[in-house]
């Protein structure tokens, strides 16, 4: 073993790695089958012909909680500590400022479109 | 004074205290390996591209004046002599979830040390992954070649439509792709004996965290671009 690969090994370069983060098989596969159940749900909705808001709730929402199973326990961020869940987590909540943002100024560039766009003699 | 020395957890403990101290006291700011730091801070910079798509795509799709193609109908298959929704993209979605479980339960035996199990269990997610990225050519040739939907227009709807499809879809399977490659090269590796030697399996782990968030993305696309 090399002086770097000693340094890589040194408990004290990564004392967050605790042996918890071992966990059974079990709980693996009864959050592979949660995923299964909620993406049965959004495709229910699809099937099912729900439509308009109650329609892009229900796939939200489902979409989200699948999100968070996937992150919280296949990527650990569930036992990771705040430092690196608050780094990871919160930068990502831009995205939905900027959602937001498209999302109002949309209705307003639609209105426009349809106004101009009824005014042009076909 | 006590003799017995106080454990990591037991100094800086893991709440907002905790996470104060990590960010200010002139010490290394995350208590994991580099390798992990650094994957979870490209994945938020992915997270961004992937993000920034999905907002342009939700701007166009309310600004445009034509009606947005019925995804339900754009992406049904003719089997036995019915349309079935959207049954290609469940049976992807299905695929990747699983490509997804195996790969946690190879982390889970990486942490034990077990190098065939673990070994196998990557082959196996990466051939999840080959499945869903053929399935995925089988759904652009049959909407290029059969129902004739381009970047610039299509018989559906809105033109934008086939534009963000190719620019988004094309976008994650590139990821799957490289997914495959970048699983079957650490499989390899664990399989030859590699972190056996170095009696260290967390390289698993970070290739793991790859393929987990290759799999939200599919979450997130199969619900705003498919089901929405």
């Amino acid at each position: 073993m090399n002086e770097q690969e000693k340094h890589f090994k040194h408990p004290s370069f990564y004392p967050g790695d605790a042996p918890e983060t071992e966990h059974p098989f079990s709980l693996y596969i009864s959050v592979w089958i949660l995923l299964f159940v909620f993406s049965g749900f959004s495709y229910m909705v699809d099937y099912m012909n729900v439509e308009g808001y109650l329609r892009w709730f229900l796939v939200t929402v489902f979409a989200f909680l699948k999100a968070g199973l996937v992150v919280g326990v296949f990527m650990h961020m569930a036992w990771e500590r705040m430092a690196l869940l608050y780094a990871i987590t919160l930068p990502p909540l831009f995205l939905l400022a900027l959602a937001g943002i498209l999302a109002v100024d949309g209705s307003f560039i639609y209105y426009i479109r349809d106004l101009f766009m009824s005014l042009t003699p076909s | 004074m006590s003799s017995q020395p106080v454990s990591f957890e037991e100094s800086v403990p893991d709440n907002l205290k905790g996470l104060v101290s990590d960010w200010s006291s002139d010490v290394q700011t995350f208590k994991v390996r580099w390798s992990k730091a650094m994957m979870w801070i490209f994945l938020v910079s992915d997270t961004f591209i992937f993000g920034s798509f999905l907002s342009a795509y939700m701007a166009v799709r309310l600004t445009t004046t034509e009606p947005w193609p019925n995804t339900s109908e754009v992406f049904a298959l003719h089997v036995g002599g019915a349309d079935i929704p959207l049954l290609l993209i469940a049976i992807m979605t299905f695929i990747l979830i699983s490509s997804s479980g195996t790969m946690a339960m190879a982390v889970t035996s990486g942490y034990k040390k077990q190098r065939v199990r673990t070994g196998v269990l990557i082959l196996l997610t990466a051939l999840g992954g080959v499945a869903f990225v053929g399935m995925q050519m089988f759904e652009w040739s049959k909407l290029i070649f059969e129902e004739g939907i381009r970047p610039w227009g299509n018989d559906f709807g809105a033109d934008q439509f086939g534009g963000f499809f190719f620019m988004i879809t094309g976008f994650h399977g590139l990821h799957v792709s490289i997914g495959v490659i970048y699983l079957t090269t650490i499989a390899v590796r664990v399989l030859q004996g590699r972190y056996d030697r170095l009696d260290d399996y967390q390289i698993v782990e970070v290739a793991g965290l790859y393929w987990h968030f290759v799999d939200l993305v599919w979450i997130f696309i199969f619900a705003f671009f498919y089901l929405w």
